[in-house]
């Protein structure tokens, strides 16, 4: 076995919570998004557009779909004879085993995973984030400035940053302070939640850390505030270009209205840079003739009836005749019936809306229907968020 | 799963659709918004399953073996299974028939461990369940089983099809080769399953004396020693021999009807896979009655029209009646009606293209 310049592993297996009914089979990472892909795609396409060839996945909740749906990482060419893709749930050791404490923990667990690839770097990334990124410059950027670890930020409106993890940098953008959710911020700069770390280096910390009973056992909230106090080299990769954090309903949606933006970008639609999927075989779409479809990416295996203004529909979604979908994500194998009207809402998979139901929520707010749900025109499940 | 060969016969093509066969063969040609016509008979092969497909090809062969790659969309990248490539090994020399082809390669059939094999060509549009066939092949104690269905296509003068004569219990009574077809007349779909060894046993015997085709020497002429029983075809299938009949078959998937009976109600039509992104219809896109595959940007008005992957329809132009194939560009201001655009034809600005009383075939990577 030859040894790796570097491994990714890929932390996938939070619960996602605030996704609500979307998560309550399924990672948040097995999420379905723009019309084809689940979440986690965008991730992986990375790797391979990167050229990185071993990935972990760390999963934890509900991880069945996305065993099945990764498979042998044949869509993402991680089907390897030396490396690939492998799915790290917790185990059961010499010693019993645990659940993942946190993400450095579950890092920390699969040590011997890593080790075994003996790499020089490790890629720490999240699978539930919608961007498009070449790691490959960012570990450039590593090694250029010799860094200990470098972490990923993209500047954020002022507004927003008592969102993120902010970096605060100076002017050779090394870090210097790492303020969690600032209430008096002095940077724009948020964590991506994309690190790379010396192996050696991070083992040391990690182990470290494990030895720690007050730790919360987590990157950014353990890891790195010790790495700054010890005076780590940190420094930040200053990404440009589009990103976002999926975490909630509202910013599901947002990302999905992003997409139809015709100055946006960022497209799927990109040659040089595809988002890979697994089960992509479905007939092509059929749009009737009385149907209106506009401002919308709609993916194969659709029929449609109806009149589809500024949406999203997934694969094999159905849009009867007289029916009106607009400002809304339908996830996929979801079956609207006719004269159904459905506005700013987001549809689980297949779930079936019957005849003449209307979702629009009067205060123009976001409506969400969990997966595999049916509504009805006299259905009482409708529940503005 | 069934121990069953599958062959694909690509060696009896018929010189039709020429314009689409420039630097291809018939079963390469593309259908249907994103498939290849040999994706029809190598997914029913799937629905078996087969545990390997032999594809015995004629000509122009590249761009079928570019589609299918090492099958693994089919599911034949697997040890116990497989796909295999077997062209004629007398490439300077017209081949002298199927049999010829069959008896180079037979060691396909002697090693497999199947006992029994499926033959079809590789152009038919259609979703036959091959577990019936096998099943009243078997039960009937069957030595071949000859497919077939009625002619429902447009009238045609040509000699095309060959034809069965059925007798009163299904058997088959006698084959008129190159007949030009009537409505309701029983068409050979040259599909047959017959088993194994009978099969290697008639090839060795028919090579032995110089009898090179397989319908002509080993069916017909077995007629009076062999059980040949027929197999009624009934559900669709479009007569496919024409341009005409090509555009018009396409055009069939419109019908929502048919589309939902024959991709979403049965088993899937696998091809190869893209990873094109989801189709994408602009604010001044106008689509009816059409299929679309995804990678597609569609910004001007598309009418009746079968759109194949990763073509552009860019603003104020307009496509009606005609099929656009993978990546094709369509630019401002075109217009085109009864057209079918090879892949990676380009029509420029402002273009006018009709076709009048038959659709209009603009090459491969042409410009106009």
């Amino acid at each position: 076995m030859t040894s790796k310049k570097w491994v990714a592993m890929l932390l996938a297996g939070g619960q996602g919570s605030r996704l609500g009914e979307l998560t309550s089979d399924l990672a948040k990472p097995a999420v379905p998004f723009g019309g084809k892909y689940r979440i986690i795609d965008f991730t992986l396409s990375n790797c391979t557009h990167s050229g990185i060839d071993t990935v972990g996945i760390l999963t934890q909740y509900r991880p069945h779909l996305l065993n099945s749906y990764i498979g042998n990482g044949r869509p993402w060419d991680l089907d390897r004879n030396n490396g690939g893709v492998s799915m790290l749930p917790p185990y059961q050791g010499k010693n019993g085993g645990e659940w993942y404490k946190g993400t450095a923990n579950a890092v920390y667990q699969n040590f011997h995973f890593i080790d075994h690839n003996d790499p020089e770097y490790v890629l720490v990334i999240s699978g539930d984030h919608i961007y498009k990124m070449d790691y490959n410059k960012m570990l450039e950027d590593h090694i250029d400035k010799a860094a200990h670890a470098t972490i990923a930020v993209i500047e954020v409106p002022w507004e927003e940053t008592s969102r993120f993890g902010i970096m605060n940098t100076n002017e050779a953008d090394r870090i210097i302070e790492f303020d969690e959710k600032p209430k008096h911020p002095k940077s724009n700069l948020a964590s991506m939640g994309v690190y790379i770390f010396n192996w050696k280096h991070l083992k040391k910390y990690l182990t470290e850390d494990e030895q720690d009973s007050s730790s919360t056992n987590d990157f950014g909230k353990d890891i790195i505030p010790k790495m700054l106090k010890d005076e780590a080299k940190l420094q930040a990769f200053r990404f440009k270009g589009y990103w976002k954090d999926v975490g909630t309903i509202e910013s599901l949606w947002e990302a999905h209205m992003d997409l139809l933006e015709e100055s946006s970008d960022f497209k799927l639609g990109d040659p040089n840079w595809q988002i890979y999927a697994g089960n992509a075989n479905h007939p092509p779409q059929y749009i009737s003739e009385d149907a209106d479809v506009t401002q919308s990416l709609v993916n194969e295996g659709c029929l449609v009836f109806g009149k589809v203004d500024h949406s999203v529909l997934s694969y094999n979604v159905q849009v009867g005749s007289g029916s009106l979908v607009k400002n809304s994500v339908i996830m996929p194998n979801v079956k609207i019936g006719k004269n159904v009207i459905i506005e700013k809402a987001i549809i689980g998979s297949g779930t079936i809306i019957e005849d003449g139901v209307v979702i629009s929520d009067t205060k123009q707010g976001l409506t969400l229907i969990g997966e595999n749900q049916r509504v009805t025109s006299e259905s009482t499940l409708l529940q503005a968020l | 799963m069934r121990n069953v060969l599958g062959v694909i016969n690509l060696v009896n093509e018929r010189p039709i659709l020429k314009e689409l066969t420039h630097h291809r063969c018939l079963a390469s040609i593309p259908f249907g918004g994103r498939y290849r016509m040999i994706d029809f008979t190598m997914s029913n092969f799937m629905n078996v399953p087969l545990s390997k497909v032999a594809i015995f090809t004629k000509d122009k062969y590249r761009s079928l073996m570019d589609h299918l790659g090492s099958g693994k969309e089919w599911d034949l990248d697997h040890r116990s299974q497989g796909l295999f490539i077997l062209p004629s090994i007398h490439p300077d020399e017209k081949i002298k028939g199927d049999l010829q082809q069959f008896y180079d390669h037979l060691e396909f059939f002697q090693r497999a461990t199947a006992d029994t094999v499926i033959i079809a060509p590789g152009h038919h549009i259609c979703k036959i369940d091959f577990n019936d066939v096998i099943k009243e092949h078997e039960s009937n104690g069957t030595d071949i089983t000859v497919l077939y269905k009625e002619y429902d296509g447009v009238p045609v003068k040509r000699p095309l099809y060959h034809q069965c004569s059925l007798g009163a219990n299904g058997e088959i009574r006698d084959i008129h080769f190159y007949t030009a077809p009537k409505i309701g007349d029983h068409i050979c779909l040259e599909t047959y399953v017959i088993k194994k060894q009978l099969l290697i046993d008639l090839i060795k015997n028919c090579i032995e004396y110089d009898e090179y085709d397989f319908l002509k020497d080993i069916v017909k002429a077995n007629l009076m020693n062999l059980k040949v029983q027929g197999y009624q075809f009934t559900g669709y299938m479009p007569f496919i021999h024409s341009l005409e009949t090509y555009h018009a078959s396409n055009m069939d998937f419109l019908n929502p009807e048919i589309l939902r009976n024959f991709f979403y109600d049965s088993w899937e039509v696998f091809t190869k896979i893209k990873h094109e992104a989801p189709a994408e219809f602009a604010n001044s896109s106008r689509v009816s009655n059409s299929l679309i595959a995804n990678g597609c940007i569609i910004e001007g008005t598309v009418e009746n029209s079968v759109i194949f992957r990763g073509v552009k329809v860019r603003k104020g132009a307009v496509v009606k009646n005609s099929i656009i194939m993978q990546k094709g560009d369509i630019d401002q201001g075109a217009h085109i009606e009864n057209v079918i655009t090879d892949k990676q034809v380009i029509i420029t600005k402002d273009q006018i293209i009709s076709g009048r009383n038959k659709p209009i075939v603009i090459k491969k990577e042409e410009v106009v």
